[in-house]
């Protein structure tokens, strides 16, 4: 690659490699989330704001931004190499994930040089806490229905509504926010802006939601004439539609300028055959039984072409025909894959699928039947499934509109 | 083995492959027309000469032949998009059939052989292989045709099927065993008269597949092929014909898939385009996401073809996947034609039928399936 000079690459991703094996504690003492969407505890959140923190301070996150707002000002394969070293020492992941993979790429294309002298930083370091506010109780997948009020009030707007699952809400320092400026705008996008909202100031309540696993992650977000600065406004009024989309764009990876480290724990086939091995049922290990293994190879087969299509897209002569296709097609492939992959664990697992996490005789700490149920997050949040499929065969096949 | 110290393949794609690819496209795209498939699918030998010509002289049947056999000296990775370009636009050519007795002789010809029939083959000179058996059996080793030697070389006994293009093949690569061992031979046309051909009716109307009746065949003294590389030729063969067979059906599953869309944007019923409802749309995206993921194993696979361990799983799982997908978009596609689907006329019968003659002729999804967890658990 242009511009990089393979010894320091190489030398670089040597110090990553130790550092992490001598950072990432091998046991907590406590069950971390897998993704950051299942952050329930104080004691999970400090521990893992302190871990962003020791990252970005050792180099190994945001090696890829400008060094002007906090990056490392290197080339983006030395920040590939130091995930790939989090990755294979198993690190914890990234807790800020709204305001590193989200709001740092969109400011960073879009932002003022203000927005990115005050925000970039803090976002590194897990400082600022960001959340995101696009989803309302009554406007999930229709979007841009989002009827969230902003009112111009002389310097600033006066926001009422409220915004729903909201994940790290009760933490966070400030919100990328989709508001309603105009209702009575040619069309619903037309009305709608995009804010970088404070959380912190008068009029903000959050109300922590309890997820289907019994535990805590995300919040309602109520909004009573809470004032916003006019001057946090993102891209103009009236271009909300725009920005949502741009940052939805970086949500599903299908674009990016993402600082690195990974905000979901990746699941690689390994680790299933490593369940394989040790689980039990029927009497007998899961590698005994034909019929799971036939199973088991399926999901070692997919796991594999997520892995590959990433590869190949980015190889232009292998994406001339349909060239958006693998990067819109990631995230319906990926969280689809999780969900299921998880699943097919707790069925490997046997009788003692029966168990929750909190059982001491449950394998692997209850981790497979929590998973599975969190990766419903991921195939409900930024776009269901569904929505997914219609974007694949709207923007990539070239299909009608639903 | 132990799989979590196991590398399952990545995708690397060179120059070479992203040339050929072009120059495929274009030429598939030209020369095998939908209309021209049509018309081949009632023609004797199932394909058109001059395209055949024009093929040898693009040099593709060298593309995987050393230089020192008149070759170009590259890998069966750069045949990969070549064959997938074929197998998009159903061309109907001798090329796989070709390549596979050209990929059995290379592994498994001693050095004579190699000088004498490889610049053949590259210069246009159609050859086959003739290794199945009336046996419901993909290893090539479980054989019971016999060969003899006798004063002028060998005489054979059995019959080989799905000989695919025989009816035109001028060598043909057969298996059979000598002294209770299995061996590969070089039969020439001269030595294999007519009716010794019976034309098979095969399920996928663009291919020519034969019964070979080897007690009507005969071959010189020198067309034995080494016994100390038949193993290793067999393995080759095996997995060529995984692969390639793997990048044909990719490339029809493509094209089934654009065919179906092309559909879904033009019919109207009850006033609305067909393909605005979810019911059609979204499981034509699960087709196409399933055939984007085989086309990454495919490139993987050709990225990996050869290298020990991961070259056969990276195959097997490429061939797996790749089935699966023209399998299933094809299915589809029927479906969503509706009454048209139904009918002759609608192409998506002949992809479906393509997927399964490729499943039957170099083994299906669940054979490959098992050979791979041989090599992963």
């Amino acid at each position: 690659m242009d511009g990089v000079n393979e010894t320091e690459l190489r030398e670089f991703a040597a110090d990553a490699d130790a550092w992490f094996k001598e950072n990432v504690d091998q046991d907590v003492g406590f069950m971390l989330p897998l993704t950051f969407m299942e952050v329930g505890t104080d004691q999970q959140f400090d521990y893992l704001q302190n871990w962003q923190r020791r990252v970005y301070e050792a180099g190994y996150l945001g090696a890829n931004w400008p060094s002007e707002y906090g990056g490392g000002g290197l080339p983006e394969p030395f920040q590939k190499a130091a995930t790939a070293a989090m990755r294979r020492h198993h690190g914890p992941i990234m807790l800020n994930a709204i305001g590193l993979n989200w709001t740092g790429p969109l400011l960073l294309d879009l932002g003022s040089e203000d927005f990115k002298k005050a925000y970039l930083k803090n976002i590194l370091t897990a400082e600022d806490i960001w959340c995101q506010g696009f989803s309302e109780p009554e406007h999930g997948s229709d979007l841009g229905n989002a009827q969230l009020r902003a009112k111009r009030d002389g310097d600033a707007y006066v926001l009422n509504g409220s915004k729903i699952w909201t994940t790290l809400g009760n933490y966070a320092k400030h919100m990328i926010l989709l508001a309603r400026t105009d209702p009575d705008a040619p069309n619903k996008y037309a009305g709608l802006s995009f804010f970088l909202a404070p959380m912190t100031v008068p009029g903000v309540e959050t109300t922590p939601i309890q997820k289907l696993t019994g535990e805590y992650g995300f919040t309602q977000t109520f909004f009573t004439d809470a004032r916003v600065p006019a001057a946090n406004l993102l891209g103009g009024e009236g271009q909300g539609w725009k920005m949502a989309m741009r940052t939805l764009e970086y949500e599903r990876g299908a674009r990016g300028g993402q600082p690195g480290g990974y905000i979901i724990t990746p699941l690689d086939a390994f680790e299933v055959i490593e369940l394989a091995r040790k689980a039990e049922r029927d009497g007998a290990p899961v590698l005994d039984d034909p019929v799971l293994k036939d199973q088991l190879l399926d999901f070692i087969m997919e796991a594999q072409s997520l892995k590959l299509c990433k590869e190949r897209s980015r190889v232009a002569p292998l994406n001339q025909d349909r060239p958006m296709s693998l990067a819109l097609s990631d995230k319906l492939m990926s969280t689809e894959f999780a969900r299921r992959v998880n699943e097919f664990a707790m069925t490997m697992i046997g009788p003692k699928g029966a168990y929750y996490v909190g059982e001491p005789e449950a394998v692997d700490d209850g981790i497979w039947a929590r998973a599975y149920l969190n990766a419903f997050s991921a195939t409900i949040g930024g776009g269901t499934s569904q929505i997914q499929r219609n974007i694949i065969g709207e923007h990539v096949l070239g299909l009608p509109k639903s | 083995m132990n799989a979590t110290e196991t590398d399952f393949g990545r995708i690397d794609f060179s120059e070479e492959q992203s040339d050929l690819l072009e120059v495929a496209a274009a030429f598939c795209r030209e020369k095998s027309r939908p209309e021209k498939v049509r018309e081949l699918l009632n023609a004797e030998t199932g394909f058109e000469p001059d395209v055949w010509q024009q093929i040898v002289e693009l040099g593709w049947l060298g593309i995987a032949v050393p230089e020192t056999y008149a070759g170009v000296g590259l890998t069966l990775g750069e045949c990969v998009p070549v064959v997938e370009q074929m197998g998009r636009r159903l061309m109907a050519t001798p090329f796989l059939s070709s390549t596979l007795a050209s990929q059995a002789i290379l592994a498994g010809g001693s050095e004579a052989q190699k000088q004498t029939f490889l610049p053949e083959i590259v210069g246009g000179r159609v050859a086959t292989l003739a290794v199945l058996e009336n046996n419901a059996d993909w290893d090539l080793t479980q054989i019971s045709a016999t060969a003899e030697e006798t004063k002028e070389g060998f005489k054979f006994n059995g019959v080989k099927q799905l000989v695919c293009d025989g009816g035109v093949a001028g060598i043909f690569v057969v298996t059979a065993r000598l002294n209770g061992e299995t061996r590969l031979f070089i039969v020439q046309r001269s030595n294999v008269p007519e009716d010794a051909l019976r034309r098979e009716i095969v399920i996928d109307e663009t291919k020519r597949c034969f019964a070979l009746d080897l007690s009507q065949v005969a071959a010189a003294a020198h067309a034995c092929m080494p016994a100390e590389l038949t193993t290793a030729a067999l393995e080759h063969i095996e997995q060529v014909g995984a692969l390639l067979s793997a990048a044909e059906s990719c490339g029809g599953a493509q094209n089934v898939i654009d065919y179906t869309i092309d559909y879904l944007n033009t019919r109207k019923q009850f006033g609305k385009t067909i393909g605005s409802y979810q019911a059609l749309k979204h499981p034509l995206v699960d087709a196409f996401v399933q055939y984007e993921q085989s086309r990454s194993h495919l490139y993987s696979a050709a990225a990996s073809f050869g290298a020990q361990g991961t070259g056969a799983i990276a195959t097997h799982m490429a061939k797996a996947q790749c089935d699966r997908a023209i399998s299933y978009a094809a299915d589809r596609s029927i479906q969503f034609h509706g009454g048209f689907g139904f009918t002759y006329d609608c192409d998506a019968q002949l992809y479906r039928r393509r997927a399964f003659w490729h499943a039957a002729v170099f083994g299906d999804a669940v054979h490959h399936k098992k050979k791979l967890a041989a090599l992963v658990f």
